[in-house]
């Protein structure tokens, strides 16, 4: 059997394992994947592989009992086994007050997840991405430590409820940090596709190069305020945290940055900059995504900020009907709308400031006002006069994305990290708190 | 399981997020499968020299061969509700060559027959061989005798696997239901169980067939105050520990009574929940901070957090080469700065030392993962850095003839590299207890429990919070404060340590998480010190209004 089933394959088992069921409800979800990597340091490859997963999740309900079984055996024998196995475990399992049944059959956005050129990879292909990361550093005398995954597979689901579901989808994802013989210089760039024929491991490692040798011997600032351009790499994780906590179930029970004094939710109030629009969308080409979540809701284009104002937030589907609102799922991936400037029109329009590469070790402090901690690394310069003058010292930050966001000084064309689209940022008053010694 | 998950379907995130689809490592099975399945001695060795003459028949000059089951229980319950109970199981074998010189791994999931096992051997021999080409340098193995058929249990008092689901539920909505009573507007709970039964073979010689346990009891209690809109949380003060059930079945001798209740090798969940929420409503009106310097006075409930990110981490060997430069980073702790033999890592007080024995700890076996027979060493003698952590073919490196036995995978499927050993401070000589270290303390802070914690890349510069401050003037503690965060540079940090607690006050705290590696591999591990003082540190005040 391939790892990758077709639509009708998929559907064609699922279906096998619901007739089944002797459960009031029954879900099953198949999923399978084709998953290789090579990691490499001090310009020699350390570590290579590729894994080959395809399994099969069967849960059971009886009443408000849900149990859940997996295999990875595809006979009618095993499958059969699996089920009774899943309604054992459900009779077996304590009630869930919380529990909602399944959905029925839904419409999805049809979207393009999928890249033969990602499907076809092979360790070949692998060794000369490595090749072309290390090849340029070692000649240079530079030492490269990479890292490079690539998957293709599929998701499928069905229900009793006649709900069903199926994606395709491939990834790329590759990370490098060049560093000087001398450890005084670092530099690093990270890049992430569906596409493997977008991505050339060659021009992001020479990023990194470039921002090793113009990283050599940092100068140290006194921490403080300052103007800071943060480009995507290193707002991504900030976002992203604030993005995750926008459930409604946390804000309605007071437990969340969301929640207002005196009770209720801020849902609808003007929390950021007016130029803050954020948003998902599954069908948005840059950054294609499943048309369903994991439980089987449909992923829809939808607002959660808009010129500043909190416009939705993620509801469990519980939660949902306890509230009497749509159960709209959390997005996988989001896109923050920027501007038409470039990085470099972004530098050359600022008077003083510092340009971050990228954040590290960023931990929440402070859940109610999401304030985070964490570095600048690989790559921090200091900007005067629209020009970048000299590579400065790491600092440690405490600051909150939704200050972040109220202090937005400009905006640049997004691009694409980590599964999200997000543009280049010019951030006044920005909080960083200590100094770091760290190259 | 990577620890976002874990906290995501726990619900212990700072946002208390909770995801009742918890993500399932290894395949789902019912309680009772589990206490089935141990896999026969004799058949593992059998599947293991099947392994081991195949790899020599294609040219391998060092096999070995990990035979692995991997059980996990997780209970989640939410105040009066049990959210979830999964078990899960997985078994499969994983070979490691050495051909041409070169590593070459390959595993196979749910190997039953010979035939399985020597053909992951087979592509593991290939995969090295093909690796060979990309080579600069060909793998220096620190030589291992063999040990023969031996075996190794941790020595554990009760298998909580064996212990029904429904008592473990009955504990843990025992502990919610007593949070809700004594001021938490809202709890969740976790019983978390890890059995791993690790077979290891190797062409040195050596069959060793390892059961180790671990148990983590975790909670976390909210409060809210509607009218300000504030909200504050407290956490558990247990650790996770490398025991049994018995964890959980508290002696008297296992409470250190004081301003609150911290515990050793008996976690009493009950007692702790009720503190705790007490604790949490009283965090809501607390003081906040005045940022400034103070001498901090440390529990070990606090202390082992800031032991694993800036001593355990930067001491780790293949982080100081810059294997990990791309994701956890590299180290401050060159190789130079060992060399000179007067790299002041910390005051004349601070002894630090590795180890994979302490019974109790998450680290303890009796074989490392490569099949080197566990120890215990220096890393930080009267303030002088002294040695690092390394494993077999790190050795070398540092001039050493054996390896320290540091080697682990957190699955048959993974490859076994170089990771944390227990790392801990050790107790002070001279007696001393907590309450005569702070009846010296002007002015000061006493944290308990371990809270927010950042570390840069190269472990100098860091911020750590906790769960309890308390602030301490002429000696004496004079009430709670909030907002605390303190921000030091290791070298700085523990050359400001001016004492520490004696033997009687030595706890272990842990983590089931330490994340390293790319891909990531997590792994647990314990740090154990008594309270410490550290003068004149600087802490910051986190409050902010949005």
């Amino acid at each position: 059997m391939s790892i990758i089933l077709t639509k009708e394959e998929a559907k064609k088992i699922i279906d096998k394992v619901l007739a089944f069921s002797k459960a009031d409800e029954m879900s099953v979800s198949l999923g399978g994947s084709r998953t290789g990597n090579i990691r490499y340091a001090r310009n020699s490859v350390s570590t290579s592989g590729e894994s080959l997963d395809l399994s099969l999740a069967v849960t059971a309900v009886f009443g408000k009992r849900s149990g859940t079984a997996t295999i990875n055996e595809f006979d009618d024998k095993s499958l059969e086994k699996t089920v009774r196995r899943a309604e054992e475990i459900a009779k077996l399992a304590p009630e869930n007050p919380e529990y909602v049944p399944m959905l029925g059959p839904q419409t999805y956005l049809e979207t393009s997840t999928f890249s033969e050129s990602t499907a076809k990879i092979d360790p070949d292909y692998r060794a000369k991405a490595a090749f072309e990361s290390i090849d340029p550093c070692s000649k240079k005398g530079l030492t490269a430590a990479g890292y490079l995954e690539d998957s293709s597979g599929f998701n499928a689901m069905g229900n009793s409820k006649g709900l069903f579901a199926y994606n395709k989808s491939t990834s790329i994802d590759f990370s490098i940090t060049v560093r000087t013989a001398d450890g005084l210089g670092s530099g690093y760039a990270i890049r992430d596709f569906n596409d493997a024929s977008k991505l050339s491991t060659k021009s992001a490692t020479e990023i990194a190069m470039q921002k090793a040798l113009a990283s050599s011997s940092a100068k140290a600032l006194e921490p403080g305020k300052y103007t800071v351009i943060l480009e995507p790499a290193a707002s991504i994780d900030l976002l992203q945290n604030m993005m995750r906590s926008m459930d409604a179930r946390n804000a309605d029970e007071g437990r969340s940055f969301l929640s207002k004094k005196g009770g209720g939710i801020r849902l609808g109030e003007k929390l950021f900059d007016e130029r803050v629009n954020i948003f998902s969308d599954p069908s948005n080409p840059e950054i294609p995504k499943a048309g369903f979540s994991g439980d089987g809701r449909p992923q829809e284009k939808i607002y959660w900020i808009e010129n500043g104002v909190v416009k939705n937030l993620t509801y469990s589907r519980f939660w949902a009907e306890k509230k009497g609102v749509k159960a709209t799922p959390p997005p996988s991936g989001f896109i923050m709308a920027g501007g038409t400037e470039s990085l470099a029109d972004l530098i050359k329009g600022t008077e003083k400031g510092i340009l971050v590469t990228r954040f590290w070790y960023i931990r929440a402090v402070d859940p109610q006002t999401l304030l985070y901690t964490g570095l600048t690394r690989d790559g921090t310069f200091y900007i005067e006069k629209g020009q970048i003058k000299y590579p400065i010292k790491n600092f440690r930050f405490n600051e909150s994305p939704v200050i972040m966001l109220n202090n937005l000084e400009a905006m640049g064309v997004p691009m694409r990290i980590g599964g999200s689209l997000i543009p280049p940022l010019k951030i006044r008053d920005f909080t960083f708190s200590s100094l770091s010694n760290a190259v | 399981m990577k620890r976002r998950d874990f906290i995501q379907m726990s619900g212990l995130g700072m946002g208390a997020m909770m995801l009742p689809n918890i993500p399932i490592v290894g395949r789902s099975v019912s309680a009772e499968a589990l206490m089935d399945g141990y896999v026969d001695v004799a058949v593992k060795k059998r599947l293991a020299d099947a392994a081991l003459n195949a790899a020599k028949a294609k040219g391998a000059t060092y096999t070995d061969v990990r035979i692995g089951r991997y059980l996990n229980q997780y209970v989640v319950t939410r105040e009066d509700k049990v959210q979830n109970i999964v078990n899960t199981e997985s078994y499969g074998v994983g070979v490691r060559v050495i051909a041409n010189g070169c590593w070459g791994f390959a595993a196979v999931v749910d190997a039953k027959s010979e035939a399985d096992t020597a053909r992951a051997a087979e592509e593991a021999v290939a995969i090295a061989k093909a690796n060979a080409k990309l080579m600069t340098q060909p793998v220096q193995l620190a030589p291992q005798k063999g040990f023969g058929e031996v075996s190794w249990k941790a020595p554990i008092q009760k298998n909580a696997f064996e212990v029904p689901i429904k008592e473990k539920v009955d504990l843990l909505l025992g502990v919610n239901d007593a949070a809700m009573k004594n001021g938490a507007n809202y709890v969740n709970s976790v019983m978390f169980l890890v059995n791993e039964q690790k077979y290891f073979a190797s062409s040195d010689g050596s069959y060793i067939d390892q059961d180790i346990h671990r148990i983590w009891p975790i909670f976390n209690v909210t409060t809210i105050d509607p009218k300000s809109g504030k909200f504050e949380t407290r956490r558990t003060l247990s650790a996770p520990m490398g025991m049994g059930y018995e964890y959980l079945q508290t002696n008297p001798s296992d409470k250190i009574t004081g301003i609150t209740t911290r515990y050793n090798k008996g976690y009493d969940m009950l007692e702790d929940v009720i503190a705790a929420s007490k604790q949490a409503k009283e965090k809501l009106t607390a003081k906040s901070v005045e940022a400034g310097k103070y001498d901090l006075v440390l529990d070990p409930s606090h202390l082992w957090l800031t032991i694993h990110e800036s001593v355990g981490h930067p001491l780790e060997l293949d982080r100081v080469l810059g294997y990990e430069a791309n994701f956890a980073g590299t180290s401050f702790a060159t190789l130079d700065k060992w060399q000179s033999k007067n790299f002041n890592y910390g005051s004349k007080q601070v002894n630090l030392f590795a180890d994979k024995t302490q019974v109790g700890s998450l680290g303890a076996v009796g074989w490392d993962d490569e099949g080197v027979k566990t120890k215990q060493w220096d890393l930080v003698k009267d303030g002088t850095l002294v040695n690092y952590q390394a494993i077999r073919d790190q050795a070398h490196i540092i001039g050493e003839k054996e390896s320290h036995g540091c080697c682990y995978a957190d699955s048959w499927s993974s490859v076994q590299f170089q990771r944390m050993a227990n790392v801990s401070l050790a107790a002070g000589k001279t007696p001393l207890s907590v309450e005569e270290m702070i009846k010296d303390v002007k002015k000061g802070i006493y944290i308990i429990g371990d809270g927010s914690f950042s570390i840069d890349q190269q472990r100098y510069n860091f911020q750590f919070g906790g769960q309890l401050y308390y602030e301490i003037k002429d000696g004496k503690i004079v009430g709670m404060l909030k907002d605390v965060a303190y921000q030091s540079n290791t070298q700085e940090f523990w050359n400001s340590c001016v004492q520490v607690c004696d033997e009687r006050d030595y706890r272990l705290g842990g983590s089931f998480f330490d994340g390293k590696g790319q891909p990531s591999q997590s792994s647990a591990v314990s740090h154990g010190s008594s309270t410490a003082r550290f003068n004149g540190v600087n802490v910051i005040n986190t409050a902010r209004k949005i």
